[in-house]
């Protein structure tokens, strides 16, 4: 089979937010896969182990996500493309981002593409549909369970708690919800190998685009904190006192009561 | 003649949902003037639910009745969607952003190669451009977005843009639009339903959450007695969840369902970043655990540091006290 992972790379979950000018400082800030995309490069993995063939890793993204992609290799992923916008492009939405995909992906012939439901940053949660639109195939988001038999795909699908069972065929992209399964993490002689597994590194003129037709169709004109929330009140003595001043304060103060 | 936005409308059990009516509010947020026109697919019941967004402010609802759209799939609702887009030429499309806003508004607009701002908690007109807010790093951040080109395209969080007031001296047409859907390669065998009955979650106005300091399924009972007297709905942590203290539809959070009530109460969760990017957004959060560090006390408006099979059930108690 020939499977594919979209990754993405995010600031690390306890990561604190710090914006300048409407912009989110990202100067030594950590990054890691978003959490997601590592249920996609597990599942993958386990796929393609069970039925063969290889899995290729692609991101968009800049010379730093090199170290996501050389994770991803390391638990096992074959092989590894950077599509490198860094020199090209300044802006970018999903329609960017999925644009640049569906190029990439024109003569591929995958069977499967797997991708996180949401990434933990700009949270749009729109590449992976916009994407299978693109490409004219069979997409299920949030998936809990993925058999494949044959050119069949038997699926659960999480749709706020309650469960699907879904049959649609190949080729197919998922998207990938916690529950999926557990990521491992890359052992040493994994790290080691990952080192040497193929990382093609392309930009957009290797995909045949320019730089009009990347134009994005929405535009952020400002990032801001919430505003500072006053330290919240921690009461104080005998608990059933504690309790009395807590609906008091609920119903005269809060107003929510 | 004034420019279209559409409301797709998203129903569960036959009853729409709050979400569709707050997102006819959002629409007449975006272009006051606009014509908000109504779409609703399904296979039943679509007449009424048009009235009933019309009673909410639509002017008029498209509906497109097919069995093949029975339960939302994707490509069902998308053939139908896409339909009513290319005979009404709206400027602007709004939807709940729920599991199948989510789902099927990314595939409308890379058919459309258009724009999507997906998950808006607010709406402003600044000028001649329509200004979005969104939060995003889990909540620790909000954007202002606007469309740089083409279709004004948005889902909107459940339980942040009011709806109008219910009107029924509001009139307007529900018209059935014939669409051919083809037959569907990707089908739904069957379906588990977990969701439990009583108040939608993401529409509460009062949540009471346990997390895994609530021990185990029987620790629940407390959480539901309070959430009785305060007529709210009960959610969980993924903690909870995963300890099978309590099923996944009621997970909160990153994974789970993003509620955004008037009162969140959290009760044994410690508050990890997950979690808040579920319920930050809330008007007022109280939180009650035993241990003073934990982090859900850094967005609690209040907090009682204590044992919570203590404090829950006094809890209980003053409140019935105070509505009596
Ligand atoms: C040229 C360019 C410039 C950009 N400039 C900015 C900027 O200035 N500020 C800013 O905030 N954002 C910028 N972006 C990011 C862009 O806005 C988002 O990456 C894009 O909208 C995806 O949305 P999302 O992050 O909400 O991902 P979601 O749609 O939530 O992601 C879902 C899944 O899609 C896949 N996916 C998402 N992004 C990528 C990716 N890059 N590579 C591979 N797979 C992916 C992953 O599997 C992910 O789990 C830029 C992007 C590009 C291409
Ligand atoms: C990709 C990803 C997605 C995730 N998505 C979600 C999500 O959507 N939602 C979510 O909730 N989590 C999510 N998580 C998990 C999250 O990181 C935390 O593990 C989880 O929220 C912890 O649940 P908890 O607070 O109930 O448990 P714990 O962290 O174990 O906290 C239990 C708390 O109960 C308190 N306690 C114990 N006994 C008592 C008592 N008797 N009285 C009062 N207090 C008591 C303790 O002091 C403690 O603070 C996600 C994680 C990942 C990696």
């Amino acid at each position: 089979m020939n499977i594919y992972v979209l990754l993405k790379k995010t600031f690390d979950t306890e990561e604190k937010i710090v914006v300048t000018n409407g912009r989110i400082e990202d100067d030594g800030a950590e990054f890691i896969i978003n959490p997601y995309d590592e249920y996609a490069v597990e599942e993958a993995i386990k796929q393609r182990d069970e039925h063969g063939g290889e899995v290729t890793v692609v991101t968009i993204g800049d010379e730093d996500s090199e170290k996501q992609l050389r994770t991803a290799l390391a638990m096992g992923a074959d092989k590894a493309v950077l599509i490198n916008t860094e020199e090209d492009l300044e802006d970018g939405d999903a329609f960017t981002t999925t644009k640049i995909l569906e190029a990439f992906f024109e003569d591929k012939e995958a069977d499967l593409i797997l991708a996180g439901n949401v990434a933990i940053d700009e949270a749009s949660g729109q590449v992976g549909p916009r994407l299978a639109e693109r490409l004219g195939i069979n997409y299920v988001t949030t998936i809990t369970s993925l058999e494949i038999d044959g050119d069949t795909a038997k699926i659960d699908k999480d749709v706020e708690g309650d469960v699907e069972k879904i049959e649609t065929s190949l080729p197919l992209l998922v998207t990938c919800q916690q529950g999926l399964n557990e990521p491992r993490y890359p052992s040493l002689p994994g790290i080691m190998k990952a080192k040497k597994k193929p990382l093609e590194e392309l930009e957009i003129d290797d995909l045949d685009l320019d730089e009009d037709e990347l134009e994005p169709k929405t535009k952020t004109v400002d990032i801001f904190l919430p505003p500072e929330k006053e330290a919240g009140r921690v009461l104080e003595g005998e608990l059933e006192d504690q309790v009395k001043e807590l609906v008091s304060l609920l119903r005269n103060e809060a107003k929510v009561l | 003649m004034s420019e279209k936005i559409l409301v797709i409308g998203e129903s569960r059990d036959g009853v729409l949902r709050n979400v569709t009516f707050e997102a006819i509010a959002a629409a007449k947020k975006i272009k006051s003037d606009a014509e908000v026109v109504g779409v609703l697919c399904g296979n039943e019941n679509l007449e009424s639910q048009g009235q009933e967004m019309v009673y909410y402010g639509a002017d008029r609802v498209v509906t497109v009745k097919d069995d093949k759209l029975a339960s939302y799939t994707s490509e069902g609702y998308g053939q139908a969607v896409l339909a009513v887009i290319e005979g009404e030429n709206p400027y602007g499309i709004v939807m709940g952003h729920t599991a199948i806003g989510k789902d099927l508004t990314p595939k409308i607009a890379s058919k459309l190669e258009s724009g999507l701002i997906s998950d808006a908690v607010d709406i402003d007109v600044d000028g001649d451009e329509v200004v979005f807010t969104r939060p995003i790093y889990s909540g620790k951040a909000f954007e202002k977005k606007v469309v740089a080109e083409g279709l004004v395209f948005a889902t909107i969080r459940p339980n942040n843009i009011p709806s109008l007031e219910r009107d029924e001296t509001r009139t307007g047409d529900v018209q059935e639009k014939i669409v051919e859907i083809s037959d569907l390669r990707t089908v739904i065998k069957e379906v588990l339903r977990k969701a439990t009955d009583g108040v939608d979650l993401s529409e509460a106005k009062v949540v009471i959450a346990g997390g895994r300091g609530v021990k185990s399924a029987d620790g629940f009972k407390p959480l539901y007695e309070l959430a009785e007297v305060l007529g709210g709905a009960v959610g969980a942590s993924r903690g909870a969840c995963d300890a099978d203290y309590c099923d996944y539809s009621l997970q909160i959070g990153q994974t789970g369902k993003v509620v955004t009530p008037d009162l969140y109460i959290a009760v044994g969760i410690s508050g990890a970043i997950q979690h808040l990017a579920g319920m930050s957004n809330s008007k007022v959060i109280v939180a009650i655990n035993k241990d003073p560090e934990a982090n859900i006390f850094n967005v609690a408006d209040y907090g009682i540091v204590g044992d919570l099979f203590e404090i829950v059930p006094i809890l209980t108690e003053e409140i019935k006290k105070l509505k009596a």
